[in-house]
């Protein structure tokens, strides 16, 4: 049975209808978080065009995101960055098996009905996109579909769940083709998580109530959080993973997939890159395995990349303090 | 006799709530086994049992092309053991599979559940639902059935006993030694099936 941590039944994402003699439930969190439990171990790769997720797909994709720019464009176009078009997302859903998934602005509530109503599979509030609302995230239980959320830390992570996100994404710094800063933030997390399952075990639940206020969360899903000693949805890592290498260290830090933006269609061998990183993903436990994967792509053609020092842009700060 | 050795293939999909929903359906049977992550050929070789879990069969088929697994389960089913295919699969399990809106799929099967299955057949996630349904066939009258993305079985060749149904679709199916359903057991805290497939193993074993 998945965790049901932070879980709010009978809200407005919740539907119930009969079908036929059968009555049904849509919009449940077992849904929407099994959903995500359906995609571990798996990639899910940015993508702006038919053609890309075509290539995606037949590469081994387990999920496409559809964006108007890959991450990296957005950084380097600036102004206001929006959902995409939505009859690309549509045209795309036509034309690929596996889920489709897009990206709202932060606290965008309306891009997100719309995204429900073209009937994506998972909505990314993400980070990428221009904040529409620095202080407040959408209300994610009134909706049926269900969301992913990226986070820095343990309180950010369990602040989105609360909120109603059924999946988490470790952020790193998207579009600068570089993983530093998505290892230090699930290196975090997991420092975090170690953290409060020693206090749990310990039965110190005084501690227990001064982190929940330090983090700004319930008393209640930080108990079970700790009594998982995970979090207790689904956790990727994305933001600046290039090469297969990138995505079988990711996974060795516990994460339960990838999300790879700019680092394939940047690169000059999209189609191999797109392939050898789901190898990596998925046989990230075989050094030789992982080597063979590497050994398809040409370090000439990755993305260039970006020191993630001195941006001017750090989109990985937007909405996290909230 | 030695424990009876479960395993849970482990390319990509919810292999964990597999495992554990098996090791708790030995517990409950009391029954003395091992269940483990299965993704080599040599580590399929030596199993009594195979779950293959839910996730994207596109890339459960794909990947467990490139290292031999696929023909190691093949000849696996051929002399008998039992398997157990949920959602993404079952799909893996059957002969044909089409998807409902873009039709015929070339994707890398088991070939050998002879039903014609129809993925996404209730749409896309918004519309994955909950609903009890029965297994009176196999003894179980209600069911927690969670279905994500789930496929359904559109037409059934005559070895293979239909098991349950919603709303006239074909959600559930046994033929010889295989299980299939379009839905989640591994989700829901109700061990009955897992149980149903462990004692299929061991009436095997």
């Amino acid at each position: 049975m998945i965790p049901l941590s932070g879980d709010i039944g009978n809200t407005k994402g919740v539907v119930r209808e009969n079908v036929g003699s059968f009555g049904t439930t849509r919009g449940t969190s077992t849904l929407k978080r099994g959903f995500a439990h359906m995609l571990k171990n798996g990639v899910v790769m940015d993508v702006t065009t038919v053609e890309q997720a075509q290539i995606a797909e037949e590469a081994g994709a387990v999920a496409v995101m559809v964006l108007d720019k890959l991450p990296s464009d957005v950084r380097k176009a600036g102004g206001v960055a929006r959902t995409a078009s939505i009859r690309i997302i549509q045209e795309i859903m036509d034309s690929v098996t596996i889920p489709v998934m897009a990206k709202c602005r932060i606290g965008h509530v309306y891009e997100a009905m719309v995204l429900q109503e073209t009937n994506v599979d998972m909505i990314d509030e993400s980070e990428v996109l221009t904040p529409a609302d620095e202080n407040h995230h959408i209300w994610k239980w009134d909706f049926t579909t269900p969301f992913v959320n990226g986070a820095r830390n343990l309180g950010e992570a369990l602040r989105r769940i609360e909120e109603g996100a059924a999946m988490i994404r470790t952020k790193g710094e998207p579009g600068t083709g570089n993983v530093a800063e998505a290892v230090i933030h699930i290196k975090n997390v997991n420092t975090e998580l170690r953290r409060i399952k020693s206090i749990y075990d310990a039965g110190d639940e005084q501690d227990l109530i001064s982190v929940a206020r330090e983090l700004k969360v319930s008393y209640s899903i930080l108990e079970e959080t700790a009594s998982l000693g995970r979090l207790p949805v689904v956790n990727f890592a994305a933001g600046g993973i290039s090469t297969p290498a990138d995505a079988a260290y990711l996974m060795t830090l516990g994460c339960d997939g990838v999300f790879v933006g700019s680092g394939i269609f940047k690169a000059d061998d999209a189609k191999e890159r797109a392939q050898a990183i789901v190898l990596a993903t998925t046989f990230w436990e075989d050094p030789d395995k992982v080597k063979e994967a590497q050994k398809m792509i040409d370090e000439r053609q990755s993305m260039l990349g970006l020191d993630t020092k001195n941006l001017d842009l750090r989109m990985q700060e937007r909405g996290s303090t909230a | 006799m030695s424990g009876i050795s479960i395993g849970v293939l482990a390319v990509q999909g919810d292999v964990a709530e597999n495992i554990m929903a098996t090791k708790m359906a030995l517990e409950e049977l009391g029954l003395e086994g091992i269940v483990s992550e299965v993704k080599t050929p040599e580590q399929i070789s030596d199993i009594d049992g195979l779950i293959i879990p839910g996730g994207e069969s596109t890339v459960i088929g794909t990947l467990s092309m490139v290292n031999g697994s696929l023909k190691k389960i093949k000849e696996k089913i051929a002399s008998g053991m039992p398997v157990f295919g949920i959602c993404a699969g079952m799909i893996m399990l059957s002969k044909k599979a089409k998807d409902r809106v873009l039709g015929e799929m070339d994707q890398p099967l088991l070939d050998f559940l002879d039903v014609k299955i129809e993925r996404n057949a209730f749409g896309r996630q918004k519309d994955s639902f909950e609903s009890v349904i029965s297994i009176d066939k196999i003894g179980i009258s209600k069911f927690p059935g969670v279905f994500i993305r789930a496929p359904s079985i559109l037409e059934t060749g005559k070895d293979v006993e239909i098991l349950s149904k919603f709303n006239e679709k074909i959600i559930a199916v046994k033929q010889g030694n295989v299980l299939g359903t379009s839905f989640h057991p591994e989700l829901t805290g109700d061990l009955s099936l897992h149980k149903y497939f462990v004692n299929l193993i061991k009436a095997k074993h």
